[in-house]
């Protein structure tokens, strides 16, 4: 047995070490993926708007005229240090896109992270609880069936009833236009922008536009979670320091309480880095469904116009937010829960 | 003939997980038989929109002649819906064959040879596996819309390209812990070529995981197929109908409260996809000993890392326990 620091250590080491090939494989990979696609990116996305001597310009202040292997060296360095390079179309550098574009997204998946939990986790403790009952039964179908309905399907279900036929909350965007031109954005969150405003109605204006997208995205995600909770706690019922507990006189009821559903809910933890993915993909439907303006809907916007720089920039940063999110939940995990360790 | 291990529990499954089995099963046969029969079924072709020389109504809601409706296109909402499950069965036998065929055998090799090939494989699959599925998807759809066209094919290899990693994982860790039985031992020992032993003692074991994971999977690759239409780069119109496109030009209808475009593909994807889901978990009820009845278990603690949803749940049964501690 190590003494605790060391194997903490070692399994920091260790982890931030593997996370050296994912991101090399990542990247190859996003870079193989561009190049495979017939023609050159230019011509694609450019080709018959502009005289053949631009193009040729183009191309080579794109480096595209250089050997393979010397375009894939500069791609890896560029994209270590986070030059994205710029976009085709509109000549807009790709990490300008992710400053402006990123906090849209961010603020979409918190939230609908958030309402994930809220709804997950209290569902899939239940339905473990009482098991094979009612409640177990209900819980699960509905989990099975919020995951079933793509985002786009709760969102048009949604559209219809709070903007259409109830006219509660709007339907796309993520703001007003006249009060996104009078929101001093500051952190380009607009929710906390609008907090800081001090106007209730510009918050109200910010959170309605808020609230369908998100529970859209967050109700997908719950339908993970809930699956994940019950079955974690039907495991940890079984355990010795349950049976423990019971057999010390423990209530049942405490006994569920105090001792099982706190490690029902560890692997939650365990595989946030999963789910962050989840909300990435969903993210991408969800901003097309509500018109979003979040780096999703700016992926599809360029796969549209078939700009394979802006593409691939925006690709490469969800590769490396996602090993850079997993990387950190694990090390959080690692210092939280001693078996994680290796 | 001899029936498969699977089978027994399967057929004594009592309760919850036998309805949950029945239930399943009943959903998806419903789809299969829309998608066989679908010619005798709509009423109209997918792309039709006059009967009699007569126009469809544009956007007309429910009535005697179109039960479900029609489009903005004057395309007969329920025969889109039925030529639609035609399409979503066929993409995802492609695509659960195609990633069966790949990811099996690579898994296979992988886990009972080991080694250096073992460990890149590994860490390739991990480095696919963390990336967002639909991304990835989305990136090849696109890639091969201009040398295959946008058509069923393109749609199935795109989703099982997204598929591999995780039959590969879930085959590979499972073979790793078969491979140390005595039974194999026994055999290496009698002189059994590798391919004998791989085939006749390590494969019959470990394709008993593959059904759950496998309609799982199925239950993923209609969702993917319905976001690839969504958003454009699944089937083209031209070709088939496809629900996920429907859903894309129904968007539109919401805000004119137009119900009947959406609605109707919505649930066919909904209810198939239930279906795919309820059979699988279903089956992991079943065969899966860690929250089978009966048995007392240890609690486990997830693995740490990414992976999509189906991996959780392959972690959380269809592996071996002792493979993942030792991951």
């Amino acid at each position: 047995m190590h003494r605790q620091g060391t194997s903490l250590r070692a399994y920091v080491l260790t982890r931030l070490a593997l996370a050296i090939p994912t991101v090399l494989i990542l990247l190859t990979m996003v870079f193989l993926l561009m190049r495979v696609a017939p023609g050159d990116p230019i011509t694609a996305a450019l080709g018959g708007r502009v005289s053949a001597e631009e193009l040729e310009r183009r191309q080579e202040a794109a480096g595209l005229d250089k050997p393979l292997i010397e375009q894939y060296v500069e791609y890896v360095g560029n994209s270590l240090t986070l030059d994205l390079g710029t976009t085709i179309n509109d000549d807009r550098a790709v990490t300008s896109i992710i400053v402006d574009n990123g906090s849209a997204t961010m603020e979409l998946t918190l939230a609908a992270f958030l309402v994930a939990i809220l709804v997950g986790v209290p569902i899939g403790l239940l339905a473990g609880r009482y098991r094979d009952t009612g409640i177990d039964i209900s819980g699960r179908m509905f989990g099975i069936v919020v995951y079933a309905a793509p985002v786009f399907f709760t969102g048009f279900l949604a559209q219809l009833l709070f903007s259409n036929v109830l006219g509660w909350l709007p339907s796309s965007g993520r703001v007003s236009p006249v009060v996104e031109f009078e929101l001093n954005q500051v952190t380009h969150f607009y929710l906390i922008d609008s907090i800081f405003s001090g106007s209730w109605s510009q918050f109200w204006d910010v959170l309605s536009h808020l609230i369908l997208p998100a529970v859209t995205l967050g109700l997908l995600v719950s339908g993970v979670l809930i699956r994940l909770v019950r079955v974690n706690l039907l495991q940890t019922m079984k355990g010795d320091y349950v049976e423990a507990a019971r057999a010390r006189g423990v209530r049942e009821h405490r006994v569920v309480v105090n001792h099982a559903f706190r490690n029902a809910l560890v692997p939650v933890v365990t595989v946030a880095g999963l789910q962050f993915a989840i909300l990435l993909g969903g993210a991408v439907l969800t901003e097309q469904t509500f018109n979003w303006p979040g780096i999703g809907a700016e992926l599809v916007r360029y796969l549209n116009e078939r700009d394979y720089i802006a593409v691939q920039g925006i690709i490469t940063v969800f590769a490396l937010a996602v090993v850079v999110v997993s990387l950190v939940i694990d090390l959080v995990n690692a210092y939280v829960d001693p078996r994680v360790r290796y | 003939m001899r029936r498969p291990r699977w089978w027994k529990p399967v057929a004594n499954a009592r309760g919850v997980p036998r309805w949950i089995l029945l239930t399943g099963v009943g959903l998806v046969a419903f789809f299969l038989l829309l998608a066989i029969f679908a010619p005798l079924i709509a009423p109209y072709g997918f792309d039709q929109v006059t009967a009699d020389g007569v126009r469809f109504g544009k956007q007309a809601s429910p009535d005697a002649q179109h039960l479900f409706g029609t489009t903005v296109q004057s395309t007969d909402v329920l025969s889109r819906v039925v030529w639609g499950s035609r399409t979503a069965i066929e993409v995802v036998v492609l695509a659960v064959v195609f990633s069966l065929a790949i990811g099996v055998p690579l898994g296979l090799i992988s886990g009972y040879v080991g080694g250096r090939l073992d460990r890149v494989l590994v860490l390739i699959s991990d480095a696919l596996f963390a990336f967002p599925y639909l991304l990835l998807a989305i990136v090849i759809a696109f890639l091969l819309s201009d040398t295959l066209g946008q058509g069923v094919f393109t749609a199935a290899i795109a989703i099982t390209v997204v598929y591999i990693p995780q039959y590969f994982r879930v085959v590979r860790n499972h073979v790793i812990s078969v491979r140390e039985e005595p039974y194999v031992e026994a055999a290496r020992a009698l002189g059994a070529p590798r391919r004998t032993i791989i085939r006749k003692y390590v494969l019959s074991n470990v394709i008993q995981n593959v059904p759950p994971i496998a309609t799982l999977n199925a239950a993923d690759a209609i969702l993917t197929l319905a976001a690839l239409g969504f958003l454009g780069y699944g089937i083209q119109p031209t070709e088939a109908a496809e629900w996920g496109y429907d859903l894309q030009r129904a968007i539109d209808d919401a805000g004119a409260g137009i119900w009947w475009t959406g609605l109707f593909p919505g649930l066919a994807i909904v209810l198939l996809v239930t279906g795919f889901t309820l059979v699988g978990e279903g089956l992991n009820d079943v065969l899966n000993p860690l929250i089978r009845h009966r048995r007392i278990e240890r609690p486990e603690i997830a693995p740490a890392g990414g992976g999509g949803a189906l991996a959780q749940m392959a972690d959380e049964g269809f592996g071996n326990p002792e493979v993942r501690r030792r991951e």
